[in-house]
């Protein structure tokens, strides 16, 4: 083979190595769809389990960071996601155990319950419209839907409090929860309105910006 | 332009006048149709007084531009036109390039005049009514309130990641929807309680930035009923482009109904919001990030 003829064969080759590498790139990005849990179906209804820890398990990429999990409560079983799979039109009950300290909402009006069913929550067993803006831990909140739940925080004084999750509900939490009904089909995204970013520019950085902590998706399906 | 010699002659008055005539038939068949055929349909529509107004500098605007674009236009068409080769064969250079001090007296005499007007005519539309722009905390331009309408002061409380609106003359009511009455003079007070977010009301005409700790006051005046798009118009996080939603225009008996109701609803939250105030520092009360 001649020189040139090298030349041509090496310059096709890095070509082609080069190519490949881009694809590689590009499909496993657009193949890199996060976790997701789906709702539970039973004979009482559809439902779905959440938890907020005021940390990510230790293994965790940002073991440091506040963050919603999908929860089977029965198995103790923790996901680490925040896109959860709900069926359309479909009145589903929430249930969110909270394991944070209260931070307090930057907007008090979040301190009310909207969008939910009868407009009430019921917290540790009892029914309520709204808790004090300054108890509040964390909202999930579907603003396209105009569903907004206050989380009441744990006592400063709990005297079992969870750090990283997992957290099994022998720790000291609160018991949310609310019925809403789905919309049509699609996907809807969810954000807590706490400044509950510990250490970031007022707390509304890290964790609050990143989906898979205090953000995700509501599929509806 | 013929060739003789090897050099190239360029007949000039002839070619001008013909750039000239072509030029004004394009405007007299371009400009009406922009006026009339695309201009009414220009945005933001007609959802509002000011709305309604940029339209027409829209309008303004483009009639003005069509010339000089059709002039760009039709002079390199001409040329390409008039001064192809048409023997391939042989290749002639052209005749240099020299300086047109008319040419450029014109020609600064022309766009000088344009942009000086438009200079002017910006000016006397912002200061007419604020052309639903935000004006800062003290507005210059206050229009009129409409003949048989009303004003109504709505404040928009923007954070990441949505918008909310208090009306202080109903009790300081918050809500996360907006409607509004037809034929009344909107103030809205936009502000900020995190980062800058700007409140743009689309069919409204209204852009505002929301600036925290900033009153920043765009007024609009409604028309008949209409179903309007809200956004957030300035990269404000990760939900930025999530950050919308929609409000109405609805007769006033509509208007009353509704912000009675929401004052019922939203009762438990409007217990716990502070006092109406034109700017809030709002901080987080024990961890705060």
């Amino acid at each position: 083979m001649t020189a040139a003829g090298k030349r041509i064969v090496g310059i096709t080759v890095f070509a082609a190595i080069v190519c490949v590498v881009i694809g590689l790139y590009i499909g496993l990005y657009l193949t890199n769809v996060p976790g997701s849990a789906a709702a539970t179906q039973t004979s009482s209804g559809t439902h779905l389990y959440l938890g907020t820890v005021p940390a990510a398990e230790t293994t965790d990429r940002h073991p440091t960071w506040v963050s919603y999990y999908a929860v089977d409560a029965n198995s103790a079983n923790w996901q680490h996601v925040t896109t959860y799979v709900l069926p359309a039109n479909t009145v589903v009950t929430v249930t969110i155990y909270n394991y944070d300290g209260a931070s307090g909402l930057r907007n008090p009006w979040f301190g009310q319950a909207t969008g939910t069913i009868g407009g009430t929550i019921t917290l540790n067993g009892k029914q309520t419209k709204a808790i004090d803006p300054d108890d509040a831990s964390h909202v999930f909140s579907i603003p396209q839907i105009g569903l907004a739940v206050p989380l009441e925080g744990v006592s400063d004084n709990a005297k079992n409090p969870c750090g990283n999750a997992p957290c099994s509900l022998s720790y000291d939490h609160t018991t949310t929860t609310f019925t809403f009904r789905t919309p049509g089909k699609g996907l809807y995204r969810w954000q807590c309105f706490v400044p509950c970013a510990a250490g970031y520019i007022a707390g509304f950085g890290g964790p609050m910006q990143t989906v898979g902590y205090m953000d995700g998706f509501i599929k509806v399906v | 332009m013929s060739e003789q010699g090897g050099t190239l002659n360029v007949e000039g008055p002839r070619h001008w006048r013909n750039v000239v005539v072509l030029w004004l038939i394009a405007n007299v068949i371009m400009v009406p149709i922009v006026v009339f055929v695309l201009g009414p349909g220009l945005p933001p529509g007609n959802g509002s007084v000011e709305a309604s107004g940029q339209v027409t500098d829209n309008i303004v605007l483009l009639s003005l531009a069509t010339p000089v674009a059709l002039g760009v236009l039709v002079y390199l068409g001409y040329v390409l036109w008039a001064f192809r080769e048409r023997t391939p064969e042989v290749v002639v250079d052209g005749p240099p390039i020299r300086g047109n001090s008319s040419v450029q007296f014109w020609w600064l005499i022309v766009t000088t005049t344009l942009v000086l007007f438009l200079a002017g005519y910006g000016t006397v539309r912002l200061l007419a009514d604020g052309s639903g722009g935000g004006q800062g905390p003290n507005p210059i331009a206050r229009p009129a309130v409409p003949a048989g309408g009303s004003r109504l002061v709505v404040q928009v409380v923007a954070q990441q990641w949505q918008f909310n609106y208090r009306f202080p003359g109903y009790g300081g009511v918050e809500t996360n929807q907006i409607e509004l009455p037809e034929n009344t003079l909107v103030q809205f007070n936009v502000t900020s309680l995190d980062v800058i977010h700007s409140f743009w009301a689309y069919e409204l005409g209204v852009k505002a930035d929301a600036n925290p700790g900033v009153n920043n006051v765009a007024y609009v005046t409604t028309k008949g009923p209409l179903i309007f798009h809200v956004r957030c118009a300035e990269l404000c996080g990760v939900w930025h482009g999530y950050m919308f939603n929609q409000g109405r225009v609805v007769p006033k008996a509509q208007f009353a109904a509704w912000i009675a109701q929401q004052r019922v609803k939203f009762a438990p939250a409007t217990k716990t919001l502070p006092p109406y105030s034109k700017t809030y520092f709002p901080e987080p009360l024990r961890r705060g990030g």
